[in-house]
């Protein structure tokens, strides 16, 4: 048991949970302190019993290297849980269900942390295949690879329930051909549950665990430029993910914990589950740091990021620590000028040009950039891995795409300050002239009132009998609006 | 300090050993070369890439760019021994010297150095060669045994470096016309094709000697192309384009039109399928693009080989094709991922 948990209300897509605790208040292990907010969002609870001690902004792993708001919690030592309350999957209406598991925290583990509640909305769209993601996002990664051999029961009756939900067709589970006693575990136990799955060996190739990546393997299927897989009837979960989802449904246990691969420059390196929240450096502590490192990443080391000190907390999206050294991770030597070899076009898995993206990047060039597919790229690094250049293109792309999101923003406010600045100008514009009509029509019905009385007089005067005046309303006389 | 951003593993494979394996890939063409004409040629290498490395130093001191890292990736040396191995082995030093420099300081840096020359250097040099220096280009050497007089090692290096021939030697004792050249020359005159290959400089598929040259890049090439450092759209392209040509034109008229293996080991048809029109910087980056690219310069090869009037048309074919890249690219684009089918909504 770490001796604090720090846990940010930020670790999901989407928005960041609204704090239900204050600091000195006690709490139980699985209690709520963060209720989402907001469509996209996920609920944040206490991973053990213990006093909050802070609300307050803490160093998170985030590439801006900015803090964010946190709880922070002195666990007690008695890891008291709440009041568990299963439910039955069978009796429940998908509303119902989705609703439990936002409120349970669930989201995706591979990585990307997808609240897993909106993949079950999958709104006019019909499920043919329902995927099970068990191949690893990087190399170093072994923690899907180690749930599979000892959890396979929980994450196949995880994907019951999914199939159940998304009424989908077929259940497909993906694991890499490096990982034999994970898709012989999972047979053994598709056979012994009798469930109708499919166990696929997939090429052990980077990035065969990207979702489209999979897909396309699994199945042939593409799915198109900036859609979703449900789109072409395909719904694909992480095999934690499906685990987490049998333990919030048929136990009532939120996410609270999970499995992450520490490994690197370190004396014992393995798969540790480990509560949400928990600090990097006592998890680094118990798997004994070589004394040559001088750095950690958190997560792969193709798309990981390099953690600014080690005492930001593990998340539900930290899958894998690892220690590094000059000598485990050399630092690249310094990039030279591209010599169009297209050795990155050969690994790319989205099939872009990086070669001519790194070109338009860097001569800022970024409508060709765009007219390029920049965008598709899933910035996985297999680029700048196998460049014999050593150039950081994926750090070009980052840079280019930024570049673009920000000059489409400015556009856009300047597209509605010269909005608001012609309205403005039109209107007092129609105010004046608005005036001017108002006026001209008061003189003008003032005269005619005039004139006609002037006429009943006359003529009063001359038959000898009044007549009402005619009605000079102004009112009548205002342009309408 | 290791990396700092991700990803943070490289595959140990650089620039530099791309250009050292394609050098390697040259030696058993070069060995083969020094075997049937002798060792003068490697003078010429060795003359070629004092001039390209001292060249490129000097370039780069000038463009104010770090000089170690780039002279150490072998491009400038791969540079020069093309050029070298396209011209006469008994080219008098200054020639070697000045195509050179040409390629490194013309051709190279003023584009802006590795990775942007529009033009593949190495023919570039070559180009201006021949236009300047006909005569001296046309110097080749005859084959072992071939010749009036095999000259010795020391007296071939006398007339490199001083132009001095042994006293009772005239230069066209010892050197003679390349074989694509003889064969023009003597269709002109109104020999068959069958007549002319009966002379005593053609071999079996084409010049003696050369052939066997050609046949040692092949070797390295097929190397070349098994460890994966070039792709097989333009070797496979370019050959074959020329082979069919040449096969069209024999066909109709054997009795004027070689065969088309002749064209396959004459001249620089293989170092070109493997060494020239692969080079990375100036061929296309799309796998259409590098096939549009190679059978068109197969195609001007041969025409200009029939029917130009230079002997081998490789040089003026690369150049050609070079110009056509930037185009060929942004036509030959191929469709991204998720993108391919328009039914489903792929095409935005």
């Amino acid at each position: 048991m770490p001796s604090r948990l720090v846990i940010p209300f930020k670790q999901h897509g989407g928005e960041a949970s609204k704090p239900q605790v204050k600091a000195g208040d006690h709490v139980l292990k699985g209690q709520l302190i963060g209720m989402p907010e907001g469509y996209i969002s996920g609920a944040i609870h206490a991973p053990t019993s213990g006093t909050i001690t802070a609300i307050d902004e803490q160093p998170v792993a985030h590439p801006s290297e900015l803090p964010d708001l946190c709880a922070t919690l002195i666990p007690d030592g008695k890891d008291e849980w709440i009041q568990l309350e299963p439910v039955d999957y069978r009796e429940h209406t998908s509303e119902v269900l989705q609703q439990k598991l936002r409120m349970a925290g669930v989201v995706g583990l591979g990585g990307a942390t997808f609240p897993s509640d909106i993949k079950l909305r999958t709104g006019k769209y019909k499920i043919n295949t329902l995927i099970l993601n068990g191949a690893e996002c990087e190399p170093y990664i072994t923690c899907d690879d180690l749930l599979m051999r000892e959890h396979a029961p929980e994450i196949l009756r995880g994907a019951e329930i999914l199939r159940h939900v998304l009424d989908a067709g077929e259940v497909l589970i993906g694991i890499e051909d490096n990982k034999p006693e994970a898709i012989e575990a999972m047979r053994q136990e598709i056979a012994e549950l009798g469930f109708d799955f499919d166990v696929v060996a997939v090429p052990t190739i980077y990035p065969g665990g990207g979702v489209k990546q999979l897909i396309k393997v699994m199945t042939g299927l593409e799915v198109p430029s900036g859609k979703l897989p449900n789109e072409i009837g395909v719904q694909c979960f992480n095999v934690a993910t499906s685990r987490t989802i049998f333990r919030a449904l048929e136990l009532g246990e939120p996410l609270l914990s999970r499995i992450v691969t520490i490994t690197g420059n370190v004396r014992h390196p393995g798969n540790y589950d480990a509560l949400i929240g928990s600090p990097i450096d006592e998890l680094i502590a118990g798997v004994e740091k070589l004394p040559d490192t001088n750095g950690y990443i958190m997560g792969g080391p193709m798309m990981g990021i390099r953690l600014p000190s080690v005492e930001v907390p593990l998340v539900k999206a930290t899958n894998c620590i690892i220690a590094i050294s000059d000598k485990l991770f050399p630092p690249a030597p310094p990039a030279l000028p591209c010599i169009r070899c297209t050795r990155c076009v050969e690994v790319c898995p989205v099939e872009l040009q990086p070669q001519d993206l790194y070109w338009f990047s860097k001569a800022k060039e970024f409508g060709k950039a765009q007219t390029f597919s920049l965008f598709d790229c899933i910035e996985c690094g297999a680029c700048s891995y196998v460049c014999p250049s050593h150039i950081p293109l994926v750090q070009y792309f980052r840079f280019a795409k930024s570049e673009i999101r920000v000059r489409a923003l400015e556009k856009q406010n300047a597209d509605k300050a010269r909005e608001r600045h012609e309205f403005r100008e039109y209107r007092i514009e129609r105010e004046k002239k608005e005036k001017a009509e108002r006026l001209a029509a008061k003189e003008k019905a003032a005269l005619a009132a005039k004139e006609k009385a002037a006429l009943v007089a006359q003529e009063g005067a001359a038959a000898s009998t009044t007549e009402p005046p005619a009605p000079t309303s102004t009112e009548a006389a205002l342009p309408k609006e | 300090m290791s990396a700092l951003f991700s990803p943070f593993v490289n595959k140990p494979d650089t620039v530099s050993q791309i250009m050292l394996k394609v050098l390697l890939s040259l030696l058993p063409g070069i060995a083969l070369y020094v075997w049937h004409f002798g060792p003068a040629i490697l003078v010429s290498i060795a003359l070629a890439s004092i001039t390209a490395l001292s060249t490129e130093a000097l370039m780069l001191k000038l463009r104010d760019r770090p000089i170690m890292p780039f002279l150490k990736d072998n491009s400038a040396l791969l540079t020069g021994w093309l050029l070298a191995l396209s011209i006469p082995p008994m080219a008098p030093w200054w020639l070697v010297v000045v195509g050179t420099a040409f390629c490194i300081v013309i051709a190279k840096h003023l584009y802006g150095g590795l990775g942007n020359n529009l033009f593949n250097p190495a023919m570039v040099g070559f180009a201006v060669l021949i236009i300047s220096f006909p005569v001296q280009m046309t110097q080749w050497l005859s084959p072992n045994g071939l010749g009036q007089i095999d000259l010795s090692f020391a007296d071939q290096l006398k007339y490199i470096f001083m132009g001095v021939l042994p006293p009772d030697v005239t230069l066209d004792a010892i050197t003679m016309a390349t074989p694509l050249d003889t064969l023009k020359t003597q269709l002109h005159l109104d020999q068959s094709v069958k007549q002319i290959l009966d002379l005593p400089i053609y071999g079996r598929l084409a010049g003696h000697g050369s052939e066997m040259v050609s046949l040692g890049f092949l070797l390295g090439g097929v190397y070349l192309l098994f460890s994966r450092i070039i792709s097989w759209h333009i070797p496979v392209a370019y050959l074959g384009s020329l082979f069919a040509i040449a096969g069209i034109f024999h066909l109709v008229d054997p009795e004027h039109y070689v065969a088309p293996l002749f064209h396959w080991f004459s001249g620089a048809a293989m170092l070109g399928a493997f060494f020239i029109l692969t080079d990375p910087v100036s061929s296309p980056t799309t796998n259409k693009g590098k096939l549009i690219f190679a059978v068109m310069a197969g195609l001007i090869t041969y025409l200009i080989r029939v029917f130009g009037s230079f002997p081998e048309g490789l040089a003026f074919a690369t150049l050609l094709m070079n110009i056509c890249v930037p185009l060929l690219v942004l036509y030959t684009q191929p469709k991204v991922f998720g993108r391919k089918d328009r039914k489903n909504g792929g095409q935005q």
